[in-house]
Protein backbone atom coordinates (compact mmCIF):
# COMPACT_ATOMS: atom_id res chain seq x y z
CA UNK A 1 0.00 0.00 0.00
CA UNK A 2 2.83 2.27 1.03
CA UNK A 3 4.85 3.22 -2.33
CA UNK A 4 8.43 3.54 -2.04
CA UNK A 5 8.19 7.62 -2.61
CA UNK A 6 6.48 8.22 0.54
CA UNK A 7 8.78 5.99 2.64
CA UNK A 8 11.79 8.08 1.99
CA UNK A 9 12.23 11.73 3.68
CA UNK A 10 11.11 14.16 1.09
CA UNK A 11 13.33 17.23 0.36
CA UNK A 12 12.26 20.09 2.60
CA UNK A 13 10.85 22.77 -0.32
CA UNK A 14 9.34 19.33 -2.07
CA UNK A 15 7.89 18.93 1.26
CA UNK A 16 5.84 22.04 1.67
CA UNK A 17 5.44 22.44 -1.63
CA UNK A 18 3.29 18.43 -1.11
CA UNK A 19 1.46 20.19 2.16
CA UNK A 20 0.57 23.22 -0.53
CA UNK A 21 -0.78 20.64 -2.79
CA UNK A 22 -2.50 18.99 0.52
CA UNK A 23 -4.06 22.26 1.09
CA UNK A 24 -5.25 23.20 -2.22
CA UNK A 25 -6.82 20.04 -2.98
CA UNK A 26 -8.16 17.70 0.08
CA UNK A 27 -6.42 14.31 -0.67
CA UNK A 28 -3.86 15.43 -3.19
CA UNK A 29 -0.85 15.20 -0.54
CA UNK A 30 -1.38 11.63 0.09
CA UNK A 31 -2.06 11.10 -3.83
CA UNK A 32 1.13 12.64 -4.18
CA UNK A 33 2.55 10.19 -1.86
CA UNK A 34 1.46 7.14 -3.59
CA UNK A 35 -0.94 6.55 -0.41
CA UNK A 36 -3.49 5.82 -3.21
CA UNK A 37 -6.99 4.91 -0.95
CA UNK A 38 -6.39 7.07 1.22
CA UNK A 39 -6.03 10.13 -0.73
CA UNK A 40 -9.65 9.34 -2.81
CA UNK A 41 -11.18 9.14 0.57
CA UNK A 42 -10.08 12.44 1.97
CA UNK A 43 -10.79 14.03 -1.70
CA UNK A 44 -14.28 12.29 -2.07
CA UNK A 45 -15.20 12.97 2.43
CA UNK A 46 -14.02 16.16 2.34
CA UNK A 47 -15.25 17.72 -0.59
CA UNK A 48 -18.90 15.81 0.03
CA UNK A 49 -18.80 17.05 3.13
CA UNK A 50 -17.86 21.03 2.49
CA UNK A 51 -20.45 21.00 -0.45
CA UNK A 52 -23.38 19.35 1.54
CA UNK A 53 -22.79 22.70 4.22
CA UNK A 54 -22.88 24.57 1.23
CA UNK A 55 -26.41 23.07 0.25
CA UNK A 56 -27.64 23.07 3.60
CA UNK A 57 -27.35 26.57 3.09
CA UNK A 58 -24.16 27.37 5.69
CA UNK A 59 -21.97 30.56 5.18
CA UNK A 60 -18.83 30.97 4.07
CA UNK A 61 -17.79 33.39 6.87
CA UNK A 62 -15.38 36.93 6.06
CA UNK A 63 -12.33 37.80 7.58
CA UNK A 64 -13.91 40.61 9.78
CA UNK A 65 -11.05 41.71 12.13
CA UNK A 66 -13.78 43.37 14.19
CA UNK A 67 -15.25 39.88 15.28
CA UNK A 68 -12.76 37.22 16.16
CA UNK A 69 -14.71 34.65 16.40
CA UNK A 70 -16.14 35.08 12.88
CA UNK A 71 -12.29 35.12 12.23
CA UNK A 72 -11.82 31.82 13.83
CA UNK A 73 -14.43 30.37 11.75
CA UNK A 74 -13.54 32.02 8.27
CA UNK A 75 -9.51 30.19 8.43
CA UNK A 76 -11.24 27.36 9.03
CA UNK A 77 -13.73 27.47 6.12
CA UNK A 78 -10.02 28.41 4.51
CA UNK A 79 -8.99 25.17 5.22
CA UNK A 80 -11.12 23.43 2.53
CA UNK A 81 -8.37 24.75 -0.22
CA UNK A 82 -9.59 24.89 -4.39
CA UNK A 83 -13.32 24.25 -2.90
CA UNK A 84 -13.61 27.15 -0.93
CA UNK A 85 -11.97 29.25 -3.43
CA UNK A 86 -14.55 27.88 -6.25
CA UNK A 87 -17.80 28.18 -4.31
CA UNK A 88 -16.13 31.74 -3.17
CA UNK A 89 -16.01 32.48 -6.97
CA UNK A 90 -18.94 31.12 -7.78
CA UNK A 91 -20.95 33.16 -4.97
CA UNK A 92 -21.63 29.95 -3.20
CA UNK A 93 -22.12 30.19 0.90
CA UNK A 94 -23.97 33.43 1.16
CA UNK A 95 -25.56 31.30 4.09
CA UNK A 96 -29.23 31.91 4.88
CA UNK A 97 -29.66 32.76 8.25
CA UNK A 98 -33.20 31.94 8.96
CA UNK A 99 -33.30 28.51 6.87
CA UNK A 100 -33.23 25.90 9.61
CA UNK A 101 -30.39 24.33 8.26
CA UNK A 102 -28.29 27.33 8.52
CA UNK A 103 -25.97 26.11 11.90
CA UNK A 104 -25.99 22.19 10.40
CA UNK A 105 -24.22 24.10 7.22
CA UNK A 106 -22.00 26.16 9.35
CA UNK A 107 -20.95 22.90 11.04
CA UNK A 108 -20.47 20.96 8.08
CA UNK A 109 -18.45 23.84 6.51
CA UNK A 110 -15.99 24.33 9.33
CA UNK A 111 -15.42 20.64 10.39
CA UNK A 112 -14.63 20.10 6.77
CA UNK A 113 -11.92 23.18 6.45
CA UNK A 114 -10.36 21.34 10.23
CA UNK A 115 -10.33 18.00 9.15
CA UNK A 116 -7.92 19.04 5.73
CA UNK A 117 -6.11 20.45 7.86
CA UNK A 118 -5.50 17.90 10.14
CA UNK A 119 -4.89 16.15 6.37
CA UNK A 120 -2.04 18.74 5.74
CA UNK A 121 -0.40 17.89 9.27
CA UNK A 122 -0.34 13.67 8.17
CA UNK A 123 0.62 14.52 4.58
CA UNK A 124 3.33 16.64 6.45
CA UNK A 125 4.76 13.87 9.01
CA UNK A 126 4.35 11.42 5.72
CA UNK A 127 6.60 13.43 3.72
CA UNK A 128 8.88 13.75 6.56
CA UNK A 129 9.78 10.29 6.91
CA UNK A 130 7.80 10.32 10.34
CA UNK A 131 5.19 8.08 9.36
CA UNK B 1 -33.22 13.63 5.70
CA UNK B 2 -32.55 17.36 7.71
CA UNK B 3 -33.75 16.37 11.10
CA UNK B 4 -31.34 16.38 13.82
CA UNK B 5 -31.26 13.02 14.12
CA UNK B 6 -30.13 12.31 10.78
CA UNK B 7 -28.09 15.29 9.81
CA UNK B 8 -25.77 13.73 12.65
CA UNK B 9 -25.73 10.43 11.79
CA UNK B 10 -24.46 11.78 8.43
CA UNK B 11 -21.62 14.68 10.15
CA UNK B 12 -20.61 11.62 12.60
CA UNK B 13 -20.11 8.96 9.64
CA UNK B 14 -18.05 12.02 7.33
CA UNK B 15 -15.97 12.48 10.50
CA UNK B 16 -15.80 8.91 11.55
CA UNK B 17 -14.62 8.00 8.18
CA UNK B 18 -11.82 10.98 7.79
CA UNK B 19 -10.40 9.75 11.49
CA UNK B 20 -10.44 5.96 10.76
CA UNK B 21 -8.07 6.38 7.01
CA UNK B 22 -6.44 9.42 8.93
CA UNK B 23 -5.41 6.83 11.92
CA UNK B 24 -5.38 3.40 10.29
CA UNK B 25 -2.95 2.22 7.36
CA UNK B 26 -5.06 -1.04 6.80
CA UNK B 27 -8.45 -1.12 5.17
CA UNK B 28 -9.77 -3.57 7.74
CA UNK B 29 -8.19 -1.61 10.56
CA UNK B 30 -9.81 1.18 8.86
CA UNK B 31 -13.07 0.00 8.54
CA UNK B 32 -13.09 -1.40 12.55
CA UNK B 33 -12.54 2.02 13.88
CA UNK B 34 -14.64 3.62 11.51
CA UNK B 35 -17.53 1.56 12.70
CA UNK B 36 -16.49 2.26 16.56
CA UNK B 37 -15.99 5.76 15.80
CA UNK B 38 -18.96 6.03 14.53
CA UNK B 39 -21.34 4.10 16.83
CA UNK B 40 -19.45 5.86 19.73
CA UNK B 41 -20.86 9.18 17.85
CA UNK B 42 -24.21 8.51 17.33
CA UNK B 43 -24.77 6.68 21.09
CA UNK B 44 -22.88 9.61 22.34
CA UNK B 45 -25.22 12.12 20.42
CA UNK B 46 -28.33 10.03 21.27
CA UNK B 47 -27.35 9.66 25.30
CA UNK B 48 -26.57 13.55 25.68
CA UNK B 49 -29.63 14.76 23.79
CA UNK B 50 -31.49 12.26 26.76
CA UNK B 51 -30.26 13.51 29.01
CA UNK B 52 -30.21 17.47 28.23
CA UNK B 53 -34.14 16.31 27.83
CA UNK B 54 -35.20 17.61 31.43
CA UNK B 55 -33.53 20.54 31.38
CA UNK B 56 -35.71 23.44 31.29
CA UNK B 57 -33.78 25.54 28.74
Amino acid sequence: MRAAAADRAQAASTVYLICAAAWLLPGAGHLWLGRRQKGLVFLVALTLMFGFGLWLEGRLFPFEVTQPLIVLAAIADLGMGAPYLAAKAFGAGAGRVVAITYEYGNTFIIVAGLLNMLVVLDVFDIAKGRK
Amino acid sequence: MTSHLGLMVIFAAFVSVVFAVLSRDEPRDQMVLGARMFGGFVFAGVLIGWLLYPLPF
